[in-house]
């Protein structure tokens, strides 16, 4: 649906988006994660016919950007950053406006607003000017107004940034059913985001692509070291030292808890799990066994680990 | 076409759904009602002559106001994006933006028939001298609503926008009043750039082509102007 070929931005000498390339296939919820500037809007302006390419070039649907520019426009969907509408309209009036730009025939319009409406719970404040909404409501006849042509492709640049937990899980659940029969892309920094509504997600970083893969593949392959916390309710010494030279297990951090508990965290580099051992050694020992966990490896480790020369 | 004309429509619904359109036109009529009453009993002859004089004058500051907002305003809010992502070409949202421009400074200057009816039941007016100066004004609001345009166009901010308008259509209305400064061949060169010069041409009741021409040039150099402007996406 979208292919990305060996696209280079620049603006004057900077390079904000270096050779990158990758492909979208239809009905795919990708996710674009980055530490701010990393290029992700960039990407999606390339995309959205926004900004012409220096380098390498961006087919939608077969069509170049370069090209067949107003063709690839009319099958995009766009929310920018911050959802800039025009104040001073209602969204009704706002929403009739985008509907005759995306050449949308005077008679089906009526059906199509209410139809986002609906979609988008807007019924409410159709009559409002859009200066008076909230957050969450603005960013609806945002996402309203990238789906009123009913595009094959929609584009949202942060869709969640400033608003509030409540509104981000609507908004999510939103996105959710938009994805149901549309590519989508989004980009965000937020990383339970793209676990919650993302098949597959790209990390990019400096204007460089660092991951490609699904959520579940990404945690998969940057696992590395499997990670046991280990409680135990006895004395800590005599548990330190067997520990420190049981199996090649390195001990990583030691925390005293509360009412006597301490909270052994161990890494090793083995692919198997250490956690039966662990459970028959500390029979053996007769140590009182409080705690014994495998620590899962988020995105969060990952991106922060693909990202990490950068201050975030 | 069709989206030049939404375009527009939009314009217009934002100047006068906002006190934009109000304030313009009314203070528009208090400058020129001020000015072409007071001198008109003292100069005691039925013609719009003074009001025909003042209207550039004006124009100097109320063209860069109409237009300030209209890229720069966009640029800042972010809208610019989203309009220049809808599938319609550079120039059509310019000339959209060009048309609201050009309807609201012509709707100020029709509300000025009102003083072209008094004088012609006060005396016997010149038909072609105000003819003349309507198109002139007509003319001139087109060329310099594009150069207003293209000031908007460059910044995201108002008043720089504002500024910059005001300096360019204030050259070229100063143009042919710089004579007798500068060596002879040249203030024929320069009172031929001048606004005002063609202006005063029209204002004598003939129409003549080249100063028509010469308008329609000034907007459509503005406009290719403001397109490469647009086309460079600075943010």
């Amino acid at each position: 649906m979208i292919e990305v070929i060996g696209l280079t931005k620049r603006y004057g000498e900077e390079r904000a988006v270096n050779d990158i390339s990758f492909s979208v296939k239809k009905g795919e919820v990708l996710g674009f994660l980055g530490p701010n500037g990393a290029g992700k809007t960039t990407t999606m302006k390339v995309i959205t016919c926004f900004l012409p390419p220096s380098e390498g070039t961006v087919l939608v649907d077969g069509l170049d950007v370069r090209t067949n520019s107003l063709s690839v426009r009319s099958k995009i969907g766009y929310l920018p950053e911050n959802t800039p509408l025009y104040q001073e309209m209602t969204t009704l009036d706002y929403l009739r406006f985008v509907a005759s730009m995306r050449g949308i025939d005077s008679k089906v319009q009526q059906v199509r607003i209410a139809e986002m409406a609906d979609v988008c719970g807007l019924e409410s404040v159709l009559g409002k000017r859009i200066e008076a909404l909230s957050k969450g409501f603005r960013q609806r006849v945002g996402l309203a107004q990238a789906m009123i042509h009913k595009p094959p492709i929609v584009i949202l640049d942060e869709p969640t940034t400033g608003l509030d937990p409540n509104q981000i899980v609507e908004i999510r659940e939103l996105i959710k059913n938009i994805g149901v029969d549309r590519t989508v892309i989004l980009s965000t920094h937020i990383l339970s985001e793209v676990e919650v509504s993302c098949d597959r997600v790209l990390i990019i970083n400096r204007g460089e692509l660092v991951a490609d893969g699904t959520p579940r593949d990404l945690q998969a392959g940057f696992a590395g070291d499997q990670t046991v916390r280990f409680g135990v309710k006895s004395d800590a010494d005599p548990v330190k030292t067997i520990l420190s030279g049981w199996n090649g297990v390195q001990i990583t951090d030691i925390q005293d808890l509360s009412d006597g508990e301490t909270m052994f965290t161990l890494t090793s580099s083995r692919t198997d799990d250490l956690r039966p051992e662990l459970f028959r050694l500390a029979a053996d020992e007769g140590w009182i066994l409080s705690e014994l966990s495998r620590v899962a490896v988020n995105l969060e480790d990952v991106f922060r680990d693909l990202t990490r020369d950068q201050g975030l | 076409m069709r989206e030049t004309w939404i375009l527009a429509k939009r314009e217009l619904h934002s100047y006068f759904d906002s006190p934009t359109a109000y304030v313009v036109m009314s203070v528009f009529l208090l400058f020129t009602g001020w000015f072409f009453a007071s001198t008109l009993f003292l100069e005691n002859t039925a013609s719009l002559r003074s009001l025909f004089n003042l209207v550039p004058f004006i124009f100097l500051f109320f063209v860069p106001a109409v237009t300030m907002s209209s890229f720069a305003e966009e640029r800042r809010a972010g809208t610019l994006e989203l309009l220049l992502t809808f599938p319609v070409r550079d120039w059509q949202v310019i000339a959209g933006k060009l048309i609201a421009v050009m309807t609201l400074l012509t709707a100020s200057i029709s509300l000025t028939l009102v003083y072209a009816v008094t004088i012609s039941m006060l005396g016997d007016l010149d038909a072609g001298a105000t003819f003349g100066g309507y198109f002139g004004l007509i003319l001139l609001s087109m060329a310099t609503g594009a150069i207003g345009l293209f000031a908007s166009s460059l910044t995201r901010n108002q008043i720089v926008s504002f500024i910059l308008a005001f300096g360019i259509i204030f050259v070229l209305y100063m143009l042919d009043k710089v004579g007798p400064f500068v060596p002879g061949w040249m203030a024929g060169f320069l009172e031929y750039l001048g606004t005002d010069f063609h202006y005063r041409n029209l204002l004598r009741g003939v129409i003549d082509t080249r100063d028509v021409l010469y308008y329609v040039t000034l907007t459509i150099f503005a406009f290719v102007l403001t397109s490469y402007s647009l086309s460079r996406r600075r943010d």
